[in-house]
């Protein structure tokens, strides 16, 4: 797979958009939402962290053995996440 | 067939092989470091649920202020990793060295940020320990908070002090010469580091400072 060139415009946009993501952020933990607080700051976080991987680390353009290697680490991440709450959560 | 490049490993039939043998060795890297800050998230859950009321009013203490301009530091510093990246991939040396210098000189003003926090921390003893003081009668799981506070932000800074080490040492050899459009991995593969924390960053924000601010 030949080596992808993103355009400086699109990292410039990127970037625009996780400082716009940070401001509202920011804001949405300013209103009292009760348990959607969480929620919503985590949904946030993760689309940024998503933004960041496709672009700023290419994964977009990236062979499929890489992002199934990322995919495969979340998902044992997510198993030690899940697995230990839903014990915490029910008891 | 052209002639071998003297960065060219022995074991890989040419630089784009090893390229993407180098990048998805970083990635595996990565995911391991995901795992590692894993663990330390999934405490953080644990005794966020556990103690609600401690963590609340515990995280009140933090400076939002900082901790999100922090966060815009980090992001110009990927903007600027990203864009070194690019340099590289065009041949641009100088704009390489101009963009590393920038990473690594906002990776700095990150860290100086967090000492500054740090230092506001054991002035008002803040920081888990004997000289820990917290009024109410939450001062336990509050001390709790504050462990999980300087052990998760402890060890993203240990990254960032090795990202800019990294990005001192690439700057050196950009200086060299040593880049070009034919080769360019170490760029490439440090790249992925540095946004990875980043990444790291973007959920501490929100967790640590954010979720609790409007009680």
């Amino acid at each position: 797979m030949p080596e992808h060139i993103v355009s400086r415009k699109l990292y410039f946009l990127i970037c625009g958009i996780l400082l716009s993501l940070t401001l509202l952020t920011w804001g949405v933990a300013l209103i009292n939402l009760g348990r959607w607080n969480i929620v919503l700051a985590l949904a946030i976080a993760f689309s940024k962290a998503t933004l960041v991987a496709l672009f700023f680390m290419h994964l977009r353009y990236s062979p499929r053995r890489t992002q199934l290697t990322l995919v495969a680490g979340l998902f044992w991440l997510g198993i030690l996440l899940l697995l230990t709450m839903s014990d915490y959560l029910t008891r | 067939m052209s002639e071998a490049h003297s960065a060219l490993a022995e074991q890989f039939r040419d630089l784009e092989q090893q390229r993407e043998v180098a990048s998805l060795g970083m990635w595996v890297f990565l995911v391991t470091e995901i795992m590692f800050f894993g663990g330390l998230f999934l405490a953080y859950a644990v005794a966020r649920f556990l103690h609600p009321e401690a963590f609340a009013e515990a995280s009140h203490h933090l400076n939002v202020a900082l901790g999100g301009i922090n966060t815009a530091v980090l992001i110009a510093s990927s903007l600027t990793m990203a864009l070194a990246v690019h340099a590289a991939q065009v041949g641009q040396r100088r704009a390489l060295m101009g963009f590393l210098t920038l990473t690594a000189a906002l990776g700095c003003v990150f860290l100086l940020i967090k000492g500054i926090e740090y230092a506001d921390k054991f002035q008002h003893h803040l920081v888990p320990g004997s000289a820990f003081s917290f009024a109410g009668p939450e001062a336990r799981p509050a001390e709790l908070f504050f462990s999980l506070y300087f052990a998760m932000t402890g060890l993203h800074a240990l990254h960032m002090v090795i990202g800019v080490g990294v990005v001192v040492v690439l700057l050196v050899r950009a200086w060299k010469g040593r880049y070009s459009v034919q080769y360019h991995i170490p760029i490439e593969v440090a790249g992925l580091y540095w946004h990875f924390v980043d990444i790291i960053w973007i959920f501490l924000f929100p967790l640590l400072y954010l979720i609790d601010i409007h009680h």
